[in-house]
């Protein structure tokens, strides 16, 4: 009888068809920069999947052979290069490793998408484009699309402080009108994105849409932030997921009174119609789990720098 | 030759399967139900009469010529007789053990109108096993004929198309989305029911026919249906997404944490290896009292792996009875060995959380059965004032799945109302050179009716594309006169497949 080892053994001998993976489906990471000691980009090689992204598209990650599915926004994509690009902030144990391991020259196991309905970038007047934090990266194709659209754009950037700051000038050219904000003022005006939107709102009248992306407390804030005036304000929600198609329902959010699966309905949804909370509870979902990997990957890593200054072999 | 067997001759005993001992299984992976022996397989194989009249032919969703291959293990060709087998079926280890034999060809069999019917979906498993074991793999002589075929989907109804147009000529190529191909078969049947290693060995044999694998391929965002026929060179595209899209049931407290879908579940397990967390990156959060929702099959696998992995009790709330259950009476005789408690006429109205909003426990309605509805089933009616609370720190809802929507979304693919891709008879949809087949199709079903909407459709496509199919010509009992056409013998395979168009 097959035991449980044996089945391992089969499952990583070549005989498999899934060890093609090692050869057609990793994608090469060509290009990497560290914004802060927890942000970094990392550019990969994929021609089809830099031709068919659209802005507010994610793809989802799997680093390596025992890694877990990780969906991540599309933060920028070149066609002419046939790359796609992440801005990833380090917070668990999958992208600590990741901002450990992923340099360039080597591979990502797996990367699928784009995933998501993407965008709708219409021929808007004028929008406000939003980034808080990490945010700033899936939102900067929305702002290029809508400039080059003909839209008027204006954005809103925030940071906590000075050092965090990255993609300033990148943003900065596709927008009419630009405003940073950092939480102890070191950078732009002293003040969270809302005064930012605040400000814009005071100054326009004929705003027609507010497109927001960043932490869920900061993407309820300028929800709340628009929602007397009536303003349009689009979110992008990136929950729990596993496989991204649609088929496991942990990306469920309420929206309004329905629920939605933010992999195949989303990411973006109707700010004002988003139950916030909700989220926030159910990104909690796997905390304990999250901290006991984190941890366990940090205790490794010790152990793998000393053998490895004992041995001068690399793990 | 073969003596004319009767009812009173043949052994009367339905040759019995071993299993493992329940209080040892639910504390691994292994197989459940452990296979045939040699002695096994010859034992039953005398079982079968060879009657004339073959139901079980019929009976099975393929087609396979069951009389025929089972007369080889009688001779003792078991290489012949997995010839046989595998000219109407590429997966036998996987089909000889999640098939619903016993509504298919072991429910029509002859023998079963008096004894207990031959052992046929065994006595498959056996072979497709053998098979692995010895490597073999009938790759016929294949002539390329030129036509590209992209499948989208790498399950059941997938696999099957795949097979028949490789076998045709056509240079196929299979896109799926997950990291590892086999569809349902490996994100959702665990490995106590169908181990790894056979998903492994029966897609290594389509490879070995020539199919292409192409995973991490998400087809309608990666690329359009219309880009794969405009742009990309494939003749005709098969899509067999599946109705992988899992339902809830809209009660109160639905998003607390501990309330996930079946599928989620199994997902997690099966295919990420949720079980073997941190090493493995992908966690789970087990409770310890798992109620799940539902008694189709899915719902016997979510519950049997949450007893493997260590939950304390393990609950299965339905709204009818064991008899409308729709899972495999199999399956629900081995949860109930493994100490599942069934609570039947029971449907939840709300889910209870704690402070930190995770689940605690849910309050329940008893139900009763009323007047058959559309599926023939008795329509289960509340009680009144027959509510109870159900404590519980996990809530599995295993209650149905819906059409996945990315084809959908991404193509002018005449839909129906539920979202399932719209085919004449022939799995034909509204755009030319696409076809579909399986649950994209027909709704939540099984393995081996995806498989035979997958042949079905790979005829269909073989007609479109103007390729004679060759099954016309072939027959696995030689005739007594043998008959050439130009020097080659016409019962060769794939002797005359010759373009019409």
């Amino acid at each position: 009888m097959a035991t449980k080892s044996s089945d391992r053994a089969v499952l990583s001998d070549t005989s498999d068809p899934t060890h093609e993976h090692d050869d057609e489906s990793a994608v090469e990471i060509v290009a990497r920069r560290d914004f802060s000691d927890v942000t970094f980009l990392l550019e990969f090689t994929h021609p089809m999947m830099a031709k068919a992204a659209r802005p507010g598209q994610f793809v989802i990650v799997i680093p390596h052979e025992h890694g877990e599915r990780i969906p991540l926004t599309i933060a920028d994509f070149d066609r002419d290069r046939g790359t796609v690009t992440l801005v990833i902030q380090a917070v668990g144990k999958t992208t600590i490793e990741m901002q450990q391991t992923s340099q360039v020259g080597t591979t990502l196991f797996g990367v699928v998408g784009p995933m998501g309905t993407p965008s709708h970038i219409g021929d808007l007047g004028k929008v406000v484009c939003v980034g808080g934090g990490l945010g700033v990266a899936p939102v900067f194709p929305q702002a290029r699309a809508f400039k080059e659209n003909g839209a008027y754009v204006i954005g809103v950037i925030g940071f906590r402080n000075k050092e965090l700051v990255f993609w300033e000038d990148k943003f900065r050219k596709y927008c009419d009108e630009f405003i940073i904000c950092s939480d102890d003022g070191s950078v732009g005006i002293k003040g969270l994105v809302t005064d930012g939107i605040k400000l814009a709102m005071e100054k326009h009248a004929d705003i027609d849409e507010v497109v927001a992306i960043g932490p869920p407390i900061m993407m309820k804030a300028c929800a709340e932030t628009t929602r007397a005036s009536g303003i349009k304000t689009t979110v992008s929600l990136n929950p729990i997921m596993v496989d991204g198609t649609g088929m496991c329902g942990g990306c469920r959010v309420k929206i309004g009174e329905g629920i939605k699966f933010a992999c195949v309905d989303g990411p973006d949804f109707d700010g004002h119609q988003v139950d916030f909370d909700d989220l926030m509870n159910r990104l909690k979902r796997f905390k304990d789990e999250e901290e006991k990997a984190t941890q366990r990957w940090s205790k490794t890593c010790r152990l793998r720098g000393e053998g490895s200054a004992s041995t001068g072999s690399r793990a | 030759m073969v003596k004319k067997k009767t009812i009173r001759t043949i052994p009367q005993e339905r040759t019995p399967i071993l299993h493992q001992n329940p209080k040892e299984r639910i504390q691994n992976f292994d197989e459940v139900a452990l296979g045939y022996t040699l002695e096994d397989a010859l034992k039953e194989s005398e079982r079968c009469l060879m009657c004339p009249e073959t139901p079980c032919i019929p009976g099975c969703p393929v087609g396979i010529d069951i009389p025929g291959f089972i007369a080889k293990i009688v001779e003792k060709d078991y290489r012949g007789a997995y010839d046989v087998l595998t000219d109407s079926n590429l997966l036998p280890a996987i089909c000889g053990r999640v098939c619903p034999q016993e509504d298919q060809c072991e429910g029509v069999c002859t023998v079963g109108d008096t004894l207990e019917p031959v052992a046929i979906g065994r006595l498959e498993r056996w072979l497709g096993d053998l098979a692995i074991a010895e490597g073999w793999c009938n790759i016929p002589y294949i002539e390329p004929n030129g036509f590209r075929i992209g499948i989208v989907g790498s399950g059941p109804a997938g696999i099957a198309c795949a097979a028949d147009m490789a076998k045709a000529g056509c240079d196929v190529t299979l896109f799926e989305a997950f990291h590892k191909p086999g569809g349902v078969l490996r994100y959702g049947i665990p490995e106590f029911r169908l181990p790894n290693d056979v998903i492994g060995a029966e897609i290594d044999a389509l490879s070995k026919l020539g199919v292409k694998i192409k995973c991490n391929t998400l087809v309608g965002r990666l690329f359009t249906l219309e880009q794969m026929l405009d742009e990309m060179g494939f003749d005709a595209v098969f899509v067999g997404t599946g109705a992988g899209y899992p339902s809830f049931m809209g009660i109160p407290g639905e998003s607390l944490n501990g309330v996930l879908s079946a599928n989620e579940l199994l997902t997690r397990c099966n295919l990420m290896h949720a079980g073997e967390f941190p090493d493995y990156d992908t966690p789970l959060h087990l409770g310890q009292k798992v109620a799940v929702i539902g008694s189709g099959n899915t719902a016997m696998d979510a519950m049997r792996v949450c007893l493997r992995l260590g939950a304390e009790n393990v609950h299965c709330v339905y709204r009818r009875t064991k008899t409308e259950s729709p899972a495999r009476a199999e399956e629900i005789e081995h949860a109930e060995q493994e100490g599942i408690e069934f609570h039947w006429l029971a449907a939840p109205v709300e889910i209870f959380g704690d402070d930190e909003n995770n689940v605690r426990g849910m309050r329940c309605i008893r139900m009763e059965l009323g007047e058959p509805d559309d599926s023939g089933r008795r329509r289960p009616v509340r009680v009144d004032g027959s509510e109870f609370e159900f404590e519980a720190d996990m809530i599995v809802y295993a209650i149905g799945t819906n059409a996945n929507p990315i084809i959908g979304q991404t193509a002018k693919l005449k839909l129906n109302k539920w979202g399932y891709i719209e085919t004449d008879e022939n799995l034909a949809t509204s755009m030319a050179g696409v076809f579909a087949g399986g649950d994209i199709v027909t709704g939540g079903a099984t393995v081996i009716l995806a498989m035979g909407a997958g042949r079905k459709a790979a005829a269909s496509m073989k007609a479109y594309l103007g390729i004679r199919d060759s099954d016309s010509v072939y027959s696995c009992e030689p005739d007594d006169e043998a008959t050439t056409l130009f020097g080659i013998d016409a019962r060769e395979k794939n002797f005359s497949r010759v373009r019409i168009a």
